[in-house]
């Protein structure tokens, strides 16, 4: 009833037993299957003689070739180190201004700061560094806080706004709606005025009611012309680059909140963690310095 | 009598999950009381619709209990279709990430499907198709039927509601965040009882097998069971926050804990998807091709030693990790000595058609299973070598990773599940045969195909993105960012996703052949479901 095995002529015996018409024949291990077992048990025994394995009561055999994964890994680093302490050091120790017209010490800072950047600085600026809404665009030449190589290295070593460094930058800008500052009707004005400054107002007729508002409450840091002060990391207005947005939207929630962005200290001394020497600050205020926009 | 204790034990569940609605502290942990609500109150009214009515007794002892294998092979399609359909979705995902819907986030973002997908493939397709396999096999190769009467029916059924607690907790947020043992504990309790019951069930059946010796995929079904029902109680020890809410703390912390999970996610591969699927190959391949299994003593051999070294391979999971030196050393040697045990069952595989080579050509089933043979040798092969450190050093973290395991569960679980339903579904069905081998083959060629452009696809970016990520200039400095690699591996996505796409649509027309199989087939006039042993 149930089908069976079938069995051709010339083939091995078979143990004689079945399942459900399921038969075994009595072939033997094939014997290239056995050694090559066999070899992979000997080479198993050999390498853990050779490599730690063995866990013994509160230890475990190191093996005889005295390797470890923690010795590689800090020797590697080691290594990198030496190999580039000395250009390192030079690094830290010149003119941050003549590093660009050094060849050695700029290719250097430029391959190690785009290393540290990948690294630290990608999360929030981009891996091109083309920011992101709220981080700003590394390539372009509007800086917030400066765009010469000795402030962007202030800026990457102390940060902006933030807790940990007291030096870090600082700057803060009202809410001028949310803390009555100006009406409603006054921060509908200067916003169809700050639009206009690099495109269409939503509103034309309010331009020049928003210009007088703009001149007594911006102009402290924004400059009568609206074009920003560098020194309170205060925006060009009129360049038609944003940071948050230029949609009347945007720039309402902004006059109405205020914005504050952060950047966390990369300094030894300011990071609790102490991030990056001063040689890698170096070269990565090198990297960004030479993207596009460096001053 | 048994009737007035079940309604009991239900009422008191039903009650219990009311509480649990009222004091739950997480949306998942309600939705799942209303779950058990609806299940409890279900059974209570039907328990009660039943009590002291008229009970026709019929002797069934001498007859196989079908019943349950065909609800498995309902259940391991339409959970594969499922869990391929949310593979496909999720793999798009990385390559779109607009799909991660706006409107969708928190429920069907890829954090929350990919548990969803692996579940899904392995637990609820794979885990019925062993389910119902092994409880096919055991009858027929013990010549016995089930042990425990409806036991089986409630394995079956407690499986299933296991899976949508599963599923649902995912969606809603609920998981303990160790892969491949995301469900939370309750739902771990309750898959320990539906897992002691299949024990139960398949350890009787065993004993009262009329053969006298126990067939060697029974012994890779056993030890499969045995060892998950293990590694399922250690991976999940944790204690739970409070008895209404979801959230537990785990035992074990730090690297102890890893070294648990990965300890328990490598032999869910060796456990669940290696040595229960060779219990399915030990079956079906000698059955389709009608010929004795090559090697009686090296299935033993290599049963044993596969047991035996799987169980220590977990470690390579953790190379360069806080793990110790040594417990990486062991992992990898013993990855490198299964190499053969594992071969073993390939060999036996392989060597049973031996003298039958000619039904590649006429059976497209057959193919199938020779294919999934071929896979389950690869990846073996490739699994074993990537244990090595110096591989794994440049493998690991990749999308080679991903190739891997899919090459092994497409091609070694899907194809070899495939062969088996397509040989189950016209002898359950008492049906003559397939509705169409043409569609078989329709299948076979989409699975191949899809398969291929999946492993290589990922080879590729698997191995693109660890040499990227290595990559370093003259000074020593590392060349690309992270998100360098992603942008990289774009086309490969794609690539990757289509051959989803063709895996499925191979799945879709087997759920149709089976179905027209069961309609329209012409049925078989003898029936093969009485226990007789074989000799």
């Amino acid at each position: 009833m149930t089908k069976k095995s079938e069995i051709k002529k010339g083939d091995p015996e078979t143990t004689g037993h079945s399942w459900d018409g399921i038969e075994e024949f009595n072939n033997p291990l094939p014997r290239w299957w056995v050694w090559v077992f066999y070899a992979t048990i000997v080479w198993g025994v050999i390498y853990t003689i050779a490599y730690p394995a063995w866990p013994l009561v509160n230890s475990a055999t190191a093996g005889v070739m005295g390797w470890s994964t923690r010795a590689n890994v800090a020797a590697e680093i080691a290594a990198a180190e030496e190999a580039n302490a000395a250009i390192n050091e030079r690094l830290a120790s010149v003119e941050l201004a003549s590093i660009a017209d050094d060849a050695e010490l700029s290719t250097y800072a430029v391959s190690a700061g785009s290393a540290v950047f990948k690294t630290w600085c990608a999360q929030c600026h981009g891996s091109g560094a083309a920011g992101a809404k709220g981080y700003p665009n590394l390539l372009d030449d509007a800086w917030l806080w400066g765009g010469d190589i000795e402030n962007i290295h202030y800026t990457i070593s102390h940060g902006i706004r933030n807790e940990d460094d007291p030096d870090a930058r600082y700057s803060e800008m009202p809410a001028f709606g949310r803390d009555e500052l100006l009406s409603g009707e006054e921060i509908d004005q200067v916003v169809n005025y700050v639009m206009s400054l690099s495109g269409e107002p939503q509103d034309a007729s309010l331009v020049e009611a928003g210009a007088e508002v703009f001149s007594y409450n911006c102009a402290a840091c924004h400059g009568e012309d609206a074009q920003g002060d560098n020194l309170q990391g205060a925006p060009n207005l009129a360049d038609a680059i944003w940071l948050y947005g230029g949609d009347y939207d945007t720039i309402h929630n902004t006059v109405y909140y205020s914005r504050f962005g952060v950047m966390p200290p990369w300094s030894e001394e300011a990071s609790p963690a102490g991030r990056l020497s001063e040689a890698e600050i170096r070269a990565v205020a090198t990297y960004v310095h030479q993207l596009g926009g460096g001053e | 009598m048994s009737n007035y204790i079940k309604l009991i034990a239900l009422g008191l569940v039903a009650l219990f999950s009311m509480m649990a609605i009222n004091y739950a502290r997480d949306v998942a942990y309600m939705v799942h009381a209303i779950i058990i609500l609806l299940v409890s109150g279900g059974l209570f009214i039907w328990t009660l619709r039943k009590t002291d009515e008229p009970v026709t007794s019929v002797d069934l002892s001498g007859e196989y209990m079908d019943g349950v294998v065909r609800a498995g092979v309902i259940a391991t399609a339409l959970w594969g279709v499922v869990g391929f359909l949310a593979g496909v979705f999720i793999a798009f995902q990385l390559a779109f990430p607009e799909l991660n819907f706006e409107w969708a986030q928190g429920y069907a973002n890829f954090g929350r499907l990919r548990p969803l997908h692996t579940s899904a493939v392995i637990f609820a397709f794979g885990g019925n198709a062993l389910i119902a396999t092994s409880f096919y096999v055991v009858q027929r190769t013990s010549a016995a039927r089930l042990w425990g009467g409806n036991l089986a029916w409630f394995v079956f059924w407690g499986y299933q509601l296991f899976i949508v607690l599963a599923a649902t907790g995912y969606l809603l947020g609920a998981t303990q965040s160790k892969e491949y043992a995301e469900p939370e504990w309750y739902v771990d309790l309750w898959l320990t009882v539906v897992w002691v019951a299949y024990l139960a069930v398949f350890l009787g059946t065993i004993i009262r097998r009329k053969e006298p010796h126990i067939y060697v995929a029974n012994w890779f079904y056993l030890s499969f069971i045995v060892t998950v029902a293990m590694l399922h109680v250690v991976n999940n020890m944790s204690i739970p926050v409070s008895i209404w809410g979801s959230r537990s703390v785990q035992v074990m912390s730090g690297v102890q804990d890893a070294m648990t999970q990965w300890w328990y996610g490598h032999n869910a591969v060796g456990f669940f998807l290696t040595a229960g699927f060779l219990g399915m190959m030990y079956y079906f391949i000698p059955k389709q091709a009608e010929r004795p299994v090559f090697s009686y003593k090296l299935s033993i051999i290599h049963f044993w030693a596969l047991i035996f070294i799987y169980i220590w391979a977990g470690p390579h999971h953790l190379h360069y990790t806080a793990l110790p030196d040594w417990a990486s050393t062991l992992g990898m040697v013993f990855s490198v000595v299964l190499w053969m045990p594992s071969w073993g069952g390939m060999i036996n595989g392989l060597m049973t058609l031996s003298g039958a080579w000619d039904k590649l050509r006429t059976d497209p089933i057959i193919r199938m299973m020779v294919i999934s043979v071929g896979f389950y040798g690869m990846s073996t092969f490739e699994g074993p070598m990537m244990s090595i450190r110096a591989v794994n050093s440049l493998s690991h973290y990749t999308d080679w990773t991903i190739g891997h395991v899919h090459s092994g569960a497409l091609g070694w679980n899907g194809m070899i599940t495939f062969g088996a339903l397509y040989f189950l579904t016209p002898v359950l069905w008492k049906r003559e045969r397939l509705y169409s081998l043409s569609l078989v083959s329709w299948h076979f060629w989409l699975a191949t195909i899809g398969i291929v452009l999946y492993a290589a696809s990922m080879w590729v970016t698997g191995i693109m993105e660890g040499l990227m990520w290595r990559e370093v200039d003259a000074n020593g400095f590392l060349v690309n960012s992270f998100a360098d690699t992603v942008a990289a591996k774009f086309p490969m996505y794609v690539v990757r996703g289509l051959g989803g796409v063709l895996f499925l649509a191979g799945a879709v027309i087997m759920v149709y052949n089976l179905w027209m199989t069961v309609r329209k087939a012409p049925a078989k006039e003898a029936s093969l479901s009485v226990a007789v042993p074989a000799e």
